[in-house]
């Protein structure tokens, strides 16, 4: 007999634990929630009674610490939106809980969620403010720092202009953070504000926003599990979004879903598929044409859905026709026949969903890209439907929330762009006179002039100022990273040389990132410490437009302060305290995050941020278990009752009204007010004659039983629903609109009458619409196939070139310059970048957490084992990567040594013949230095590496300006 | 009385390692010692899958069988434990254990391993549950609290399973009529003796 009794060490310890709860009928909701044990989830404290209180540190026992506080907070990793419980002892995060009732993640967490304590016990944070002195680092006090950098930028700002100070925010503030952060930017007097979205889904935004509306997800993550098939293309969210992958594969075994997905590279997502397409980099519309070609071929298109609710439907007919299987196949290097099998799949399981994430969106066709995937999704007429839908898949914790609350060069909150209207409304909603506020900018032009997207803040620096290279008044002279790297830009030696050039760095964070490492610099570099979204209080939204109330864990760890109270010490130094605070209450120099939000909700109608008031949201958040996992709706007899979780925007009107929120976005099978809706109708009611709105489909209870413009005063009142209004709504309106109250718009109607009206008689307020399959306002209004910039293949690219080179953005924008430079003997493997599960973004925050770090500790590429052998390279052997950076074809200032990363070859046939794959989240190394020793002592990340973003090339969308990161060629030797 | 025990279904896992962070995190185990890992077969290749692995608390466990100064101990609910203070840090449970689960705090000559350390189901070991002492030695004391192994509380596609036999292979036979297929329930047989029936 191997198995002895336990008895002469110690008790058992479930009986023990079972202890009081012995006898209880066990539901079996319990034993599900707890994968199998009967014990319920409290602490018996009666057996785990120690008699002695220790102090508390991060490694106390919970049980014998007695006081211990359950707080719940968001991930800030990626935009799933999972819930962290954190157990707190004596004000120190002491250990995690899975939040089994949180619908989104029912428990679960990837890696990074589940060593997120780290963040707020981690000793790699930035301390104190700190500055660059001669190459050595000095802490300074707050008020000093505050000091030093308002002055310095007040007199760059009377000397070059409010627009040499770019303001580059975060998507991984609180809304409540970036939506001050925006209004912060535009009291400085600027446009010259931008974060991460430019480089992860601007062209998304656009793309999908142009088409039917809104620029973003669709459904949610929880439909997916009503999904019949699921297309995936450009995206891993095994890696990138794993605790989605519940739902997917929910989706996937529950309803037997097909699950395709497209990628050059056999990801781990891909390895959990039924259908993998491996096409080349930068081919998607190509390949998604050369599916549609089949639908089409074979009239397996939604014919009554197409007449009825898509514009523009036939061009694409046209632009399809051209993509038959063999030309497909030597775009794309997808046979045929696959795609026909792909074609006949989707047909046939529907509604299917579209996942996309930056694998489309990160090309110099982004914008067109995700439009042919919206144009797949209405062939199938699966766009507005449970089950179906666009998928986007968002990349940081709150990207969604602060591309919502315009944290853009190019918008103002809420997407109303920064138009005179535009901003005559949020001067009324922040209670300044319009005047005030075009007083803060240079120029009325400079106002209305999107300013340049961080993805050319560089080009900012390094251009010459004038009309046709950098168009505004002078280069930028100080650069703010407030929660932003720089290795998460294309071209490194320009963005280095940019760092070095520029008169002040102004790095704000919980890490002092590479920035401060990256450059070359021996002075003018500030480091602020910011604390992290887990220490402050507010809401973030999740991909799926749902926003979540997060509360504050811990206090700001070490000296860090929420970006708010950094702000507001800011907005003192400049002035403007009084004004931009006005409707917000600041006590001690802290500032009440929920009356941030109250001001959000007051102003945010467009996209309907304006009926999730705090209350509502922290009683969602305190509800947690009251929401169904599948529907996301409120179960019936609680307080969330027909609540849709998160309250999806748009969530019309005011918290009053009530409106559930939306789940699905342009379903009609629902009425508006519980959460229906159509097409937006963005563009009026017609285009050279043709009719823009929706033909015989309209939402649930509709009153107008046909498409119909956007609701204004005017409107209601030729409908006759004006008198629906109240006397107060009907003042607040005749007040905005003084003598031409009638054209005041939903948009802009403050008191959201308009909007309750038009609700309470079943129509979406912003019209119904057709979606657009012919985007006439952007350079390819029917997306076509273009190569590459750094193309592999000369032939396809005399057949599908590029675009002529272009401006938009006060920058110019290289296309055939660049494209007609023949790269491809030089450098022969194609170039492609991506995620790893462990680390996030540029990566210094997971590489600073222990726990991660040991997971993956060094940078690599990995390579097809034909490719390394033709070169004699082994597995893990140290390879130089050669970069056609070497060339300088923007500036013509080569650089002397050719551009080259050292790191590890990784053999694989995850990547196919001729393609090759870095991950991008690694810094800290620069073409073989380790660079180390820059950092502030003992602020460095555990592991350094390579950035991919040194080596990889030009190429801009020339909609939203996003970055080529997907497709660029390079040379791999051995080291 | 339950009968404690891990499945993982390969056709959930992910490889998102959360099973990892979320057991370092929770018992502070160094670096250099994983109590569970995740194994990749195929890598990169059509077939890939991956198990998330640690002790399995083995019903004939072999590390017990072996072991010279008879640290090992099983609780009355099956789980696995051993002692620090004995452990003479031999390394033959190592060489016994079927899923490599026996870790050692250092390497060196002349057997200088240190005490083993391993996946306690989240059950401490021999010291007063949740006293400091089992904390420094064992990390937390979960099943004390009335709770389960967070590595898989937190899996994020529910692909390991941990607690009672019994539930969980209902659990996991649910799962595998609904799709259709199993996945093999890697390394239960070996450990358990009979495979779940699905």
């Amino acid at each position: 007999m191997l198995t002895r009794k336990s008895s002469h060490l110690t008790g058992t310890r479930l009986t023990k634990a079972l202890a009081g709860v012995a006898g209880d009928a066990v539901d079996r909701r319990t034993f599900l929630r707890r994968s199998g044990l009967a014990a319920g989830a409290v602490v018996g404290a009666s057996t785990l009674s120690l008699g002695t209180v220790r102090k508390a540190d991060a490694q106390a026992p919970r049980a014998a610490s007695g006081d211990v506080k359950l707080i719940k907070n968001t991930c800030t990793h990626c935009s799933v939106g999972c819930t962290v419980t954190a157990e707190v002892v004596n004000g120190v995060w002491v250990s995690q809980e899975p939040t089994f009732e949180s619908p989104i993640n029912l428990g679960g967490h990837c890696a990074k969620g589940a060593a997120i304590r780290e963040v707020c016990v981690g000793e790699r944070r930035l301390k104190y403010p700190m500055k660059l002195v001669n190459g050595r680092w000095e802490r300074l006090s707050w008020d000093q720092a505050i000091n030093e950098v308002g002055d310095r930028m007040l007199k760059i700002r009377e000397t070059s202009g409010q627009d040499s100070v770019y303001w580059l925010g975060s998507a991984k503030f609180t809304n409540e953070g970036a939506y001050w952060f925006r209004k912060f930017a535009a009291f400085w007097g600027t446009n010259n504000v931008d974060h991460q979205a430019r480089i992860c889904h601007s062209t998304t935004v656009a793309g999908v926003a142009q088409t039917w509306g809104y620029g973003a997800m669709t459904n949610s993550y929880n439909d997916i599990q009503n999904s019949r098939a699921l297309f995936l293309i450009g995206g891993n969210p095994a890696e990138a979004h794993p605790v989605s992958l519940i739902h997917m594969l929910r989706g996937k075994e529950q309803n037997n879903a097909p699950f395709i997905v497209c990628d050059p590279r056999f990801t781990r997502t891909a390895a959990h598929s039924s259908e993998h397409v491996r096409m080349r980099p930068g081919t998607d519309i190509a390949l998604i044409w050369g599916i549609l070609w089949h639908t089409l071929e074979n009239g397996w298109e939604d014919k009554n859905f197409i007449k009825q609710r898509v514009f523009g439907f036939d061009d694409v007919r046209k632009e399809v026709a051209k993509y038959n299987p063999a030309e497909v196949e030597r775009i794309t290097g997808v046979p045929g026949a696959q795609l026909r099998r792909v074609a006949q799949t989707l047909a046939n399981n529907r509604p299917f969903t579209i996942i996309w994430c930056m694998g489309g969106t990160q090309h110099t066709v982004g914008s067109a890209n995700v439009r042919a995937y919206c144009i797949l999704g209405l062939a199938h007429g699966v766009i507005g439907t449970s089950g179906g839908g666009a998928n986007i898949y968002r990349g940081h914790c709150n990207v969604q929330g602060a591309t919502d609350m315009g944290v853009d060069p190019s918008t103002l909150p809420g997407y109303y762009g920064v138009i005179e209207g535009a901003w005559r409304h949020w001067s009324r909603v922040w209670d300044v006179p319009y005047d005030y506020m075009l007083g803060r900018f240079k120029s009325k032009a400079l106002m209305e002039a999107p300013g340049i997207p961080e993805s050319r803040w560089h080009d900012g620096v390094l251009e010459k100022v004038g009309k046709d290279n950098l168009d505004q008044p002078d280069n930028l002279k100080a650069m703010v990273f407030w929660g932003h790297g720089a290795n998460t830009q294309t071209r490194g030696p320009d963005v280095m040389k940019a760092l070095d050039k520029i008169d002040m760095l102004v790095v704000v964070d919980p890490h002092p990132i590479q920035v401060a490492a990256m450059s070359n610099r021996r002075d003018g570099i500030y480091l602020l410490p910011a604390c992290s979204a887990l220490e402050q209080d507010g809401s973030r939204t999740a991909s799926n437009r749902s926003l979540q109330w997060g509360y504050k864990i811990v206090e700001p760890i070490f000296e860090s302060k929420t970006d708010l109270d950094i702000m507001h010490m800011f907005a003192r130094k400049f002035g403007f305290a009084n004004e931009m605070f006005k409707n917000v209450k600041v006590e001690n120099g802290k500032v009440l995050a929920e009356d941030v939000l109250r001001e959000i909700n007051k102003g945010t109608l467009t996209i309907g941020y304006s009926g999730q008031s705090p209350e509502r949201l922290k009683l969602h958040m305190n509800h947690l278990k009251d929401f169904d996992p599948k529907s996301l709706l409120g179960k019936s007899g609680t307080p969330v009752a027909g609540e849709v979780y998160g309250m999806p925007w748009p969530c019309w009107g005011k918290p009053e009204h009530k409106h559930p929120g939306t789940h699905v976005l342009y379903d009609t099978s629902k009425p508006v007010k519980e959460g229906g809706l159509n097409f937006r109708a963005l563009m009026g009611a017609e285009y050279q004659g043709q009719n823009l709105l929706a033909e015989g489909s309209y939402p649930v209870g509709a009153e107008i039983k046909d498409g119909h413009v956007q609701f204004s005063y005017g409107m209601l009142k030729k409908l006759g629903w004006d008198k629906d209004l109240t006397d107060e709504e009907r003042a607040t309106i005749e007040r905005i609109g003084g003598a031409n109250a009638d054209g005041v718009l939903w948009t802009t109607d403050l008191s959201a009458g308009i909007i309750r009206v038009a609700i309470a008689h079943g129509c979406a307020p912003f019209g119904n619409g057709k979606a657009r399959a012919n985007v006439w306002n952007f350079p390819d209004p029917v997306p076509t196939h273009r190569e590459p910039l750094y193309a592999p293949n000369r032939e396809l690219v005399a057949k599908y070139p590029t675009y002529p080179d272009r401006r938009n953005w006060r920058v110019p924008i290289k296309y055939k310059s660049i494209q007609d430079v023949d790269f491809s003997k030089e450098y022969p493997i194609v170039l492609t970048s991506g995620r790893l599960v462990e680390y996030e973004g540029g990566g210094d925050e997971t590489r600073s957490n222990k726990w991660l770090a040991e997971l993956q500790q060094e940078m690599f590429i990995e390579v097809n084992p034909m490719d390394a052998a033709a070169k004699g390279i082994k597995n893990w052997d140290f390879v130089w990567v050669y970069s056609p950076n070497s060339k300088d074809l923007v500036y013509g200032d080569n650089p002397k040594e050719p551009v080259r990363l050292r790191m590890r070859a990784m053999l694989t046939e995850r990547v196919g013949k001729g393609v090759a794959w870095m991950p991008y989240h690694f810094a800290g190394h620069w073409m073989g230095q380790d660079r180390r020793s820059r950092y502030p002592q003992g602020t460095d990340p555990i592991v350094l590496g390579e950035s991919a973003n040194t080596a990889l090339t030009y190429g801009y969308d020339p909609v939203t300006q996003m970055q080529e990161t997907k497709t660029s060629l390079c040379r791999i030797e051995k080291a | 009385m339950a009968r404690m025990k891990f499945l993982l279904d390969a056709e959930r896992c992910i490889e998102c390692n959360a099973c990892v962070t979320a057991c370092k995190n929770e018992h502070e185990v160094p670096w250099g010692i994983n109590r569970r890992r995740v194994v990749t077969l195929n890598d990169g290749k059509p077939g890939e899958r991956s198990i998330s692995m640690a002790c399995m608390h083995c019903t004939d466990a072999p590390c017990m069988a072996v072991c010279p100064v008879d640290c090992f101990y099983k609780t009355a609910d099956g789980v696995v434990l051993h002692s620090k203070d004995l452990c003479i840090g031999c390394g033959y449970c190592f060489y016994a254990c079927p899923f490599g689960a026996p870790q050692y705090p250092q390497a060196g000559n002349f057997g200088s391993r240190g005490k083993m350390d391993k996946c306690t189901f989240c059950a401490g070991g021999p010291e007063a549950d949740n006293s400091p002492a089992e904390l420094a030695k064992y990390g937390r004391n979960r099943i004390a609290e009335g709770k389960l192994p967070l590595c898989a509380e937190m899996c994020s596609t529910k692909a390991l399973l941990g607690g009672d036999g019994d539930v969980i292979a209902g659990i996991y036979r649910e799962r595998t009529a609904q799709r259709g297929y199993g996945s093999g329930a890697w390394g239960w047989s070996t450990a358990y003796g009979q495979p779940p029936r699905s």
